[in-house]
């Protein structure tokens, strides 16, 4: 892996086009687009993180060791937040929002009886 | 044992082994760093699912102009760092002391905007969890989780700020003492890496604290 | 080195041991053999806490009534054992005392790739664990190694903020060494040691690794939000703001389950060297073997709600925790097949280190089986928290993890003291350990089917036979843990000199003196063959 120096010029066009994104993204958020407010913000987050880490953090010159491990970074946190989304969207019961309450009725155990002392 | 004027250390063979292995190092611990934020940003998302409404709503009560100005902040300093790495690659030393001093002086702007202008102001408005949370409007209790993991998400990224802010110091430091050259950079570019780092979790945060419901 | 210069008597060659005296030559230390053995010390000494808090909780179930202490310090007693043994004995002991020693050995290096990294987060582990044990000694935590929130955030008045603080600080020495062993199997290879000739203990360890990588953080961060929630009352767990107590149980268990991943897969590694060397065998499925371990580490990312099932989780991510923990046993049994294929046919020797081999092949089995009725929803709706499970993780953790340990400790005692222990005595306490280890946890095994609960401080008079027997068996086990640590701490002075090769197994590590010289080889070795190569003339193998 050769230790690559960036020419300056392409770090002033990233800072630009970062700032423009900066822009972009904020007054994007005063414009109804429902619910694809959240994807574009989303989508143009990625795009500058993608900036950030190809040009100013060398990943365009790296090995693609580098590449694999920030993929498999990405792909864990992926897994732990599509599980855990998983199993809170496909609850149907009572959501947590409209606070707990007591059953009806109280279960009626068959455990044998702990003895006190 | 430990030569610290020699280039290379004595584990390694040589300096490309050294760059290489220092290089997969950082990105390596920067992969644990997108786990840590990770969890916060799970948890986020669940609620954000759940209760979108409250969410919203208090979106509505973050200074999105403040955030966006913090956010051009943060990408000035990593452009100040991307240019101290090259100044420290081309043995350009005063030019490394001017692009450090300038990362850090933006960094610490940012801390302030943080802490003083926007922290300080919604305790004051009493908008903090624990200490002092007065919002009675809709979804009040919603809105005050919502603030819980405002609070959190933006305190452990300032926190990896500061110390980012002391490592910059330290290096600093020994860029005036000359220890760096065109043939030992190492720390500054990996420095680089998790500035820049740090920099990608407020690209992020900032939409999603920020810019959320309807503004229009 | 010359295998003359190797023959030297240990007194008269300079090693890792002796190249430098006094105790800040220990404890300013960067050769990875040197930390090794630093947390050789430390993890015997957290385990000795955990061991009497264990006994403590035995002694206590062996009336109903419970013989010894209020329910409340029993909750404190498993509380504390679990946080111990879980996070300052078991997820270090192989990784941190024979990983640090053998990982540049084995791929002739001459240390790992960042030395001083390794240093430090010795100390990280040695900071954190001294603060869990304040914890203990102001008054103990009752909330479980689980720390299950709302008692840990809202209602336990214990020290939950010190445990939670401990065992975060503790998270970054296994980070900080996953990085550590990641990069040095990577870069520093020897020539000709490309992956496939790696011995089966490194891809375990690499398998490992990635684990410590990508699953610490997410515990270091729900133990931060415990914390938060404790402290400043922001309560993300907390249902009167919408919070859900179960969100900390995802994200505790995201990690907490890669991490029994992590107890086990560098046992696995052991128990693959200790076959090959005590067959005289090359090992059966290579390839086999080392993809199921990087198979066990990333499928093991995907099943933590398996502990899950009963906790109000949604029962449609219950069916698919369910099935992905069938398929995590996979590549478990894969290995259990290729080390008995290996064993067919081979010519084995009954030595120490392959009777706790062997051990672990027969209790693993049965643990791990156990953990398949576990992933069945509809048996862990009886058997879940009951002793059951208690049995099954302790058959893991203790048959399999444990005794994979102890035998890589004797395996490679010889290189890392340079003396031989009495064998005799090794294998009598590796059949008292056996014997004592089934004694305790098979009769658990029926008490959790018939229903009593774990973490209880009292019972059903019905259970009490068994109960009995239980603690008879932990005191044998107990007997069998103190007699190694008698005779290898004895051995050091007083052992058989052991020559650099005394197993006469393959392996670079076994090409060098023992106790190896600081920089481990003279020069750097070069690697031409396959590894387990048992099949070539005795000649070619150096001989004690």
């Amino acid at each position: 892996m050769s230790e690559h120096i960036a020419p300056k010029r392409l770090y002033f066009f990233v800072f630009g086009s970062l700032l423009v994104l900066t822009l972009l993204t904020w007054r994007i958020a005063y414009i109804d687009l429902g619910p694809w407010n959240t994807v574009v913000a989303l989508a143009i987050a990625v795009l500058k993180a993608g900036l950030v880490a190809t040009f100013f953090m060398h990943l365009r010159w790296s090995g693609s060791m580098m590449r694999i491990i920030v993929c498999a970074a990405i792909f864990w946190l992926a897994i732990m937040i599509t599980l855990t989304l998983g199993d809170i969207l496909t609850r149907n019961v009572v959501s947590p929002s409209q606070g707990w309450q007591a059953p009806a009725a109280v279960v009626q155990t068959t455990a044998p009886s702990i003895q006190q002392h | 044992m430990h030569n610290s004027n020699s280039v290379v250390a004595e584990q390694f063979d040589d300096r490309i082994q050294q760059h290489e292995a220092s290089n997969l190092g950082m990105w390596i611990f920067l992969a644990t760093e997108i786990m840590f934020f990770g969890g916060l940003f799970t948890g986020y998302t669940i609620y954000r699912n759940l209760y979108t409404s409250g969410f919203e709503t208090a979106s509505h009560l973050l200074n999105a102009k403040l955030g966006a100005f913090n956010t051009a902040v943060l990408i000035c300093s990593s452009l100040t760092m991307a240019l101290a790495v090259h100044a420290a690659q081309t043995g350009k030393r005063k030019k490394l002391i001017a692009y450090l001093l300038s990362t850090m002086s933006l960094g610490l702007v940012f801390i302030y905007i943080k802490f003083i202008l926007e922290w300080h102001h919604d305790y004051l408005e009493g908008l903090a969890p624990g200490l002092h949370f007065t919002y009675a409007g809709p979804h009040a209790r919603h809105v005050e989780l919502f603030f819980c993991f405002y609070f959190v998400m933006t305190g452990v990224h300032a926190l990896h700020m500061i110390v980012g802010e002391g490592v910059l110091a330290v290096l600093l430091v020994m860029a005036w003492r000359g220890r760096f050259s065109t043939e030992k950079y190492n720390p500054i570019e990996m420095m680089g890496l998790y500035w820049h780092f740090v920099d990608i979790v407020w690209i992020f945060l900032f939409p999603l604290l920020y810019l959320l419901g309807a503004r229009f | 080195m010359s295998s003359a210069e190797a023959e030297l008597p240990i007194e008269s060659r300079v090693h890792y041991l002796n190249a430098d005296y006094g105790i800040k030559s220990w404890l300013l230390t960067t050769d990875h053999k040197r930390i090794g053995l630093m947390y050789l010390v430390s993890i015997t000494f957290f385990f000795c806490f955990g061991g009497v808090a264990a006994t403590l909780m035995r002694l206590n179930l062996l009336e109903p009534q419970g013989l010894l202490v209020e329910p409340e310090t029993y909750n404190k007693l498993f509380s504390m054992h679990g946080i111990i043994m879980v996070f300052f004995f078991l997820i270090p002991s192989i990784p941190a005392v024979l990983g640090n020693f053998l990982i540049p050995m084995m791929i002739g290096a001459r240390d790992v790739a960042f030395p001083r990294l390794n240093l430090l987060s010795w100390y990280v582990f040695m900071t954190g664990g001294l603060l869990t044990l304040y914890a203990v000694i102001a008054g103990g935590v009752d909330t479980g190694w689980t720390f299950y929130t709302p008692l840990s955030t809202q209602y336990s008045n214990t020290h939950v903020m010190a445990a939670a603080a401990g065992i975060f600080i503790a998270g970054f020495s296994s980070i900080l060494t996953g990085m550590n062993f990641v990069v040095t199997i990577h870069k520093m290879r020897a020539p000709g040691l490309s992956w496939f000739r790696l011995p089966l203990f490194i891809w375990a360890m690499y398998a490992t690794s990635i684990i410590f990588i990508l699953g610490t953080p997410v515990i270091a961060i729900s133990l931060v939000l415990i914390a938060l929630e404790r402290w400043f009352h922001v309560g993300i767990f907390d249902p009167a703001l919408g919070g859900d107590p179960i969100l900390f149980q995802h994200m505790f268990w995201f990690y907490s389950h890669p991490a029994v991943y992590v107890m086990i897969l560098p046992s696995m590694g052991v128990v693959s060297e200790l076959i090959t060397t005590f067959s005289r065998k090359k090992i059966f499925g290579y390839h086999f073997i080392a993809f199921s371990s990087i198979a066990i580490a990333a499928i093991g990312f995907l099943v933590w709600g398996h502990h899950m099932f009963v906790s109000g989780q949604s029962i449609y991510a219950g069916l698919v925790f369910s099935a992905l923990s069938f398929a995590v046993a996979i590549p478990s049994a894969v290995k259990v097949f290729n080390w008995t294929a290996t064993l067919y046919k081979g010519s084995i020797s009954y030595d120490a280190p392959m009777l706790y081999a062997l051990g672990f092949i027969g209790l693993f089995t049965i643990g791990g089986l156990t953990g398949l009725y576990l992933s069945t929803l509809a048996i862990d709706q009886h058997v879940h928290a009951t002793y059951f499970v208690v049995a099954h993780f302790h058959y893991i953790m203790v048959g399999g993890a444990v005794m994979g340990y102890l035998g890589g400790i004797h395996y490679w005692w010889p290189k890392i003291s340079g003396r031989m222990y009495p064998d005799g005595w090794a294998r009598v306490a590796a059949i008292i350990i056996f014997v004592g280890f089934n004694l305790t946890f098979f009769p658990q095994f029926i008490l959790g089917y018939l229903g009593m609960p774990r973490r209880y401080a009292v019972y059903p008079a019905e259970y009490h036979t068994l109960n009995v027997v239980s603690t008879a068996g932990a005191s044998i086990l107990g007997l069998g843990y103190v007699i190694p640590l008698i005779y290898l701490i004895w051995s050091m002075r007083y052992g058989r000199e052991a020559g650099p090769n005394p197993w006469h197994a393959t392996g670079l590590e076994w090409t060098t003196a023992s106790p190896p010289p600081p920089h481990n080889f003279e020069e750097t070795p070069v690697v031409t063959e396959e590894p387990y190569s048992y099949d070539r003339l005795a000649e070619e193998i150096q001989v004690a």
